[in-house]
């Protein structure tokens, strides 16, 4: 007897199949005459320059951060939106106590800037201006 | 329908194999109407004919695209990652089909009536990003990496707040069930959830104003996930050529392609589903009127289609008439705008259900 997560099972193998069947009757239909233009990698017609496999800018990286945060917490939240009834008001504080502290996190990234997506440019110090303040205003005349 | 199969071949495995089907041909079906319906939409919308040399009307002319994909040579370049390249498509339409097994098409045709329904769907849907970010990154293209990065970030942000109205839709019905939510807005339109659901008396007002907001909330986040316009700077044609698959051609684009319209139609029965009813009618059974009972099932498979067509022509309506938005107005949208609301809102609607 199959349970209904079995049937889950079931529906994930046969997407997986139905793609797998249809790529290779693809495969023993379509003309395969490749050329050296054919093999290259498309960039417009341009010959490709340089290597896509670069350093990527850091707020991907930042944003999946916050992401991996929120989702975990909102996990948490569906067992305690199920039974929160049960427990009348002292269940809906408890979850109100985690929803506030998440809230505050929120609050944090919020004023720390994390949530911009174009961040304005640190401006750091520099040692001749702090010595010299005034050749500055001589040379910008 | 699951039952039915069952008692025919005496085998659980065959069934389900049977009742998958089913799915399958709707989301063939989607995309081969739906990309004709969206060339014809936008050809109305902006003043011009749209497809109609193949067949009467143009109607033939997806059919004739499919059968050319299926002839076209796979020109692929020898610098892709090729196993990744390979398994990018078959895990992101397996992403985009297995939502399918928890959604009701009608009371008697169901995959699977697991009782964690909605929180599988949103579990399973994250396998599309993996798939999206192998396909960016095997390609070796500019292109492809960067329409794979932006993409991912809008659709894990954008999860968030679909979460959170799912969330507060949990704690005004108390189940994750698919099905039993679709089956608590039965018998006529006042009772869907937009309107309150079968609530009575104050509750009921009280959580009108607020499922408005969580509809519209879910409704655009909905629309991000699945990249579609003013959410479509992954794709965006004039700048990233074609996102992610731009190095894909014939069947492997026409699986992405697939997938896509798949995901349309599944966020559209899900939106359908959450706020207005899923399977059941606004009006009424005629076969309850007629006494004629097997009519039943199948008048709530056509109200769960109409459901999402209806949905979908909202998207596409979308797609034609806004411009579309910026990488920083995207994710200022999505954590500064709808996030915070979704939180207040889903405080709101716990406040109110407990009443």
């Amino acid at each position: 007897m199959l349970t209904e997560f079995g049937k889950i099972l079931i529906f994930i193998i046969f997407a997986i199949v139905f793609v797998t069947i249809t790529l290779f009757l693809y495969k023993l239909i379509r003309p395969n005459r490749p050329t050296h233009e054919k093999q290259m990698v498309y960039e417009c017609g341009e010959n490709p320059e340089g290597s896509p496999w670069v350093k990527f800018n850091i707020r991907f990286y930042v944003v999946a951060l916050i992401f991996l945060i929120f989702d975990v917490e909102v996990v948490l939240l569906f067992p305690w939106a199920l039974t929160y009834k049960e427990f009348g008001v002292y269940g809906f504080i408890v979850g109100l106590i985690f929803l506030i502290v998440l809230g505050l996190g929120m609050a944090y990234e919020w004023r720390k800037g994390d949530l911009e997506w174009a961040r304005p440019e640190p401006k750091p110090p520099k040692l001749d201006e702090i010595l010299n303040p005034k050749t500055e205003i001589q040379n910008s005349n | 329908m699951y039952q039915y199969f069952y008692d025919l071949t005496g085998n659980t495995i065959i069934a389900t194999l049977i009742v998958a089907v089913f799915p399958l041909v709707n989301v063939l079906l989607v995309a081969l109407i739906g990309v004709y319906l969206e060339r014809k939409v936008s050809a109305w919308i902006q003043d011009r004919i749209g497809p109609n040399r193949t067949g009467p009307l143009g109607l033939f002319q997806t059919v004739a695209d499919f059968l050319k994909m299926l002839q076209k040579e796979d020109a692929t370049s020898t610098e892709i990652d090729s196993k990744l390249y390979n398994i990018a498509p078959v895990l992101v339409f397996t992403g985009s089909f297995a939502a399918y097994a928890a959604i009701p098409f009608s009371s008697k045709l169901i995959g699977s009536e697991a009782d964690v329904g909605i929180f599988y769907v949103l579990a399973i849907s994250s396998l599309v990003v993996g798939g999206i970010l192998m396909a960016g990154w095997a390609s070796n293209n500019k292109y492809s990496m960067l329409g794979a990065m932006r993409s991912a970030a809008q659709i894990i942000s954008y999860e968030i707040p679909t979460a959170i109205i799912v969330l507060s839709i949990v704690m005004f019905t108390g189940t994750l069930s698919l099905d039993k939510i679709s089956d608590m807005q039965t018998a006529s339109f006042w009772n869907w959830n937009i309107f309150g659901g079968a609530e009575l008396g104050l509750t009921k007002f009280l959580m009108i104003p607020f499922m408005f907001i969580g509809f519209l909330i879910i409704f655009i986040s909905t629309l991000a996930e699945v990249n579609r316009t003013p959410f479509d700077i992954p794709e965006a044609e004039s700048e990233l050529v074609a996102g992610y698959f731009t190095e894909y051609c014939g069947m492997k684009w026409a699986m992405f392609m697939l997938s896509e319209y798949g995901n349309m139609f599944a966020v559209s029965a899900i939106v359908s589903i959450l706020f207005f009813g899923g399977y059941h009618s606004p009006i009424g059974y005629l076969g309850n009127s007629i006494g004629v009972e097997w009519l039943i099932p199948f008048e709530q498979a056509f109200w769960f289609l109409a459901k999402g067509w209806f949905f979908i022509l909202v998207q596409m309506w979308l797609r034609w008439t806004l411009p579309r938005l910026r990488v920083d107005q995207l994710m200022s949208l999505c954590w500064k705008y709808l996030i915070p609301y979704a939180f207040v809102n889903l405080i709101i609607i716990g406040i109110i259900s407990l009443l």
